[in-house]
């Protein structure tokens, strides 16, 4: 806590788009509220982002901090280091840190073979086949960059993660709860849940809180959204046909693209118990499957063009299917608040 | 030879870094301006189905995924040869005019534009968006909040969510607009017209004063680029569809070519020393980091816009425009001068904010704009597709290939700020030469400037690395010859 008794909140990125910084940003006028009960030490997106100041910081003397974008290369395992040694609560925020995000899905290939086709498009003028590398020397010295790591890694593949806030982004309203929440738990008014929790969002899935209306799913064929005539403004998109991940996703978003008639691509991360996300959406879709025939069902998933795609989505980077991470479920007590209930 | 590093004070994000080196006499040898990281979207897209990259290249950028959510769907309408329905282009546009206030908004108000409003010479730490509310009153402030609020209200009502909208798909919208959300966007486009006009006014106001005039009009940042952007048919701005044209530093009209003919105009020259690509005018050639007709380099964004194009397609913005054009380029013996003050971009966004404005409400007031028919069906097999719209910060363009059930074989993107990436360097490499010269001693000075030259860009390169515009956050290292640091210069607040 800072002297004037405010808690001290600090927000980074990543390997990220900036869209979690701008879903906190569009609390509008609350986030006046949020200067009111925090002060910001460290968010580069808003105020002048002083590294050296976090250094100087003593361990575990920031309260809160919220960690957005996944961990690319070195540097943003460095900072991932260096912000757990310094919060004594540390937030994977948004599905980048929590699962990987769409950038994970660049763990199908070798950061190579990314390289290539990023430097040998179809509009570079590059006869020698250049490649920017970690050292270069040019006639004035030498110049560096960071090199790529080999896979986009999760937040919890490099520390230990307190919370977990899904999202892509996190719903600004939801923001404003989970911020509300550890104010309180910081002034001793609140108790957080244990270690590892996900906060933000609820317990059960997307199609739970969608207000499309569900009969008994039978699927016997799945089918792309532009090749259909306009669909039933009313009707569950999955009993339509369009592949959603409604059912294997987790609620907190307002079940927004399903209502604006576009299918769930999964930004809210596994559900409750879930411990693989493709896994379970499979199980999901298998389960709608209308035929039991090998023959019927094989033409039946046909249908779906991008298997890895369609189930890996956001959750490739943490998933089971490429790189270890850490087991995510945890019974450790919330992590101690100093000063707290004073 | 001497080395000074101006590395982000977030070195460790990998935002941008530049290196300044040195000559025997102390002069500047060569400024190289680095941009160390890439995700690589081009690559990890292949593969998936055509009908999701409106959602998934959302997520190169947070700050204006609605530009790549445009440019994705159009592409790949073009991928299926569609066209959609009237009503869901009439919205489209109406989403991207939305956001086109409400970035400009930001950029004016939180980012590049405190050193227009607040001052160049003004402390650094009145110079963001608490000095603009000292400056320009509290109230106007809360009006800033509020039309950053409708425009994501907007953005929602029609995109489905305010961040990563998810309504654009091949052949149109998933769905439409009911006239009481019609009326409701109304309210909102009317108060947002009316704050783009008193935003106009309050520049108008500070540009009074001299620091700020300087700043603007001030040949500190001038370089005499080509600049390119999207016309209508009648030559006027255009922000969702239009043609490219081209135009030389002398006002000469290079071409004009329809977006999908993009690669005989376009070519991007690699160097190993960064991740960001630099493209240039592919019949020009690349001449290296030089401006003048005889170098390739070009310029995109509010200043690129308003210089390819003859005029604004609304009425008060194109007063706006003849009177930015009579302050700051008047005509030579008849003949009509370009914008080449890179400060002069803050101007001409507030310009583009007015017109984006005005034209929702015209969009509003077309009956087509409630109407259900916001999807054409598919029927041809995909194959290739070219969409470009401007991008608040410059003309973004996503290329598609796809096998015949419509998986991408091959992507290229050439963002909006890439584009400005050679200008951008020019820029920092001018601002270091006037403030370091045969010795004498660097001070924050050369940070502040070096931070107005990006600024004027207002570059996102959440499109390249994911700094918000404008904010590079820099700290500065000398090193003598041997490597050893000898000073370290951080911008203070």
């Amino acid at each position: 806590m800072s002297a004037n008794g405010r808690h001290r909140f600090a927000m980074y990125w990543a390997a990220s788009c900036g869209g979690c910084d701008i879903s906190v940003i569009n609390l509008h006028d609350a986030i006046l509220d949020l200067a009111e009960h925090f002060d910001i030490v460290f968010w580069p997106a808003i105020m002048d982002a002083k590294y050296a100041d976090v250094e100087a910081m003593p361990d575990g003397s920031i309260d809160l901090t919220l960690f957005s974008g996944g961990i690319r290369n070195t540097e943003n395992a460095e900072l991932a280091r260096l912000l757990r040694r310094k919060s004594n609560i540390l937030v994977a925020f948004g599905s980048c840190a929590t699962e990987g995000c769409i950038p994970g899905l660049a763990n199908l290939t070798t950061t190579g073979a990314l390289l290539d086709l990023v430097y040998e498009g179809p509009t570079m003028d590059n006869p020698d086949h250049v490649r920017p590398v970690s050292r270069t020397i040019v006639p004035e010295g030498e110049l560096h960059l960071p090199a790529l790591g080999a896979l986009l890694q999760t937040l919890d593949q490099i520390v230990e993660v307190d919370y977990r806030v899904p999202g892509c982004p996190p719903e600004t309203e939801r923001i404003a709860e989970v911020l509300g929440l550890f104010d309180a738990a910081l002034d001793g008014k609140a108790t957080l849940p244990i270690r590892g929790s996900v906060l933000g969002a609820g317990h059960s899935t997307v199609c739970d809180e969608c207000r499309r209306d569900r009969g008994i799913k039978h699927i016997t064929q799945f089918t792309r959204l532009q090749e259909l005539p306009p669909l039933d403004p009313g009707l569950c998109l999955l009993e339509q046909g369009i592949p959603c991940n409604g059912p294997a996703t987790r609620d907190g978003c307002g079940a927004k693209c399903p209502l604006a008639g576009a299918p769930c691509i999964g930004c809210y991360g596994p559900a409750d118990g879930v411990v693989d996300f493709g896994a379970r959406l499979l199980s999901a879709f298998a389960s709608v499957v209308d035929a039991s025939e090998p023959a019927e069902i094989d033409r039946i998933l046909d249908g779906l063009p991008d298997p890895v795609g369609q189930f890996y989505r956001f959750s490739l980077a943490g998933s089971l299917l490429r790189g270890s991470r850490a087991v995510r479920t945890s019974t450790a007590p919330a992590p101690a608040i100093q000063g707290a209930g004073r | 030879m001497t080395r000074l590093t101006i590395d982000p004070i977030t070195r460790l994000e990998g935002h941008g870094k530049i290196e300044i080196f040195l000559d025997d006499h102390g002069d500047v040898e060569r400024t190289y301006f680095q941009v160390p990281e890439l995700r690589g979207f081009e690559s990890f897209c292949v593969g998936r189905p055509v009908e999701e990259m409106p959602t998934l290249t959302n997520r190169i950028c947070g700050v204006c995924p609605e530009a790549h959510h445009l440019a994705a769907a159009k592409a790949a309408d073009a991928v299926y040869g569609v066209d959609p329905p009237r009503p869901a282009k009439l919205l489209r546009e109406l989403l991207y005019c939305a956001f086109f206030v409400t970035d400009h908004t930001t950029h004016f108000y939180a980012l590049g534009g405190p050193d227009v409003i607040v001052g160049p010479d003004a402390p650094i730490a009145d110079r963001n968006i608490l000095g603009v509310i000292r400056k320009v009153g509290l109230e106007f402030g809360s009006r800033v909040i509020e039309t950053r609020r409708g425009g994501h209200r907007v953005i929602e009502l029609i995109g489905g969510r305010r961040v990563h909208p998810c309504t654009s798909v091949p052949g149109g919208l998933t769905k439409g607009i009911t006239p009481d959300e019609r009326d409701e966007i109304e309210g909102i486009a009317r108060s947002m017209l009316d704050f783009a006009g008193v935003s106009l006014d309050t520049f108008d106001r500070v540009m009074t004063d001299g620091p700020t005039r300087d700043l603007v009009l001030g040949d500190l940042f001038r370089h005499e680029t080509y600049y390119a952007g999207l016309v209508d048919d009648e030559g006027r701005v255009a922000l969702y569809d239009g043609r490219v044209r081209v135009v030389a530093p002398d006002g000469e009209r290079l071409g004009t070519y329809a977006p999908a003919e993009y690669r005989d105009w376009i070519a991007e020259h690699v160097e190993p020393w960064t991740y960001l690509t630099f493209p240039y005018l592919r019949q020009i050639g690349w001449k290296g980091f030089v401006d003048g007709k005889d170098s390739g380099v070009y310029c995109v964004g509010p200043l690129g816009r308003l210089n390819t194009a003859t005029g604004m397609a609304t009425p008060r913005a194109q007063e706006a425009y003849e009177r930015y054009f009579a302050t700051l380029a008047p005509p030579v013996d008849g003949r009509r001068q370009l914008v080449h003050q890179r400060g002069a971009s803050h101007w001409a966004r507030l310009i583009e904010m007015l017109y984006a404005a005005e034209r929702m409400l015209e969009l509003l007031a077309d009956p087509d704009i409630t109407s259900d028919d916001v999807r054409t069906v598919t029927t041809q097999t995909p194959t290739e597709g070219v969409g470009t719209v401007e991008a608040p910060r410059g003309t973004l363009t996503h290329h598609y290939w796809t096998d015949e059930r419509g998986i991408l074989t091959k992507v290229n993107l050439i963002v909006g700020t890439t584009n400005n990436h050679a200008p951008i360097a020019m820029s920092i490499d001018r601002a270091a030469r006037g403030l370091i010269r045969a010795g004498v001693v660097v001070d924050n000075g050369l940070l502040d400037r070096i931070e107005m030259a990006f600024r004027s860009y207002d570059p996102c390169f959440g499109c390249a690395t994911h700094s918000l515009p404008g904010h590079m956050p820099l700290e500065v290292t000398i090193r003598n010859v041997q490597g050893d640091t000898i000073d370290v210069l951080r911008r203070d607040d």
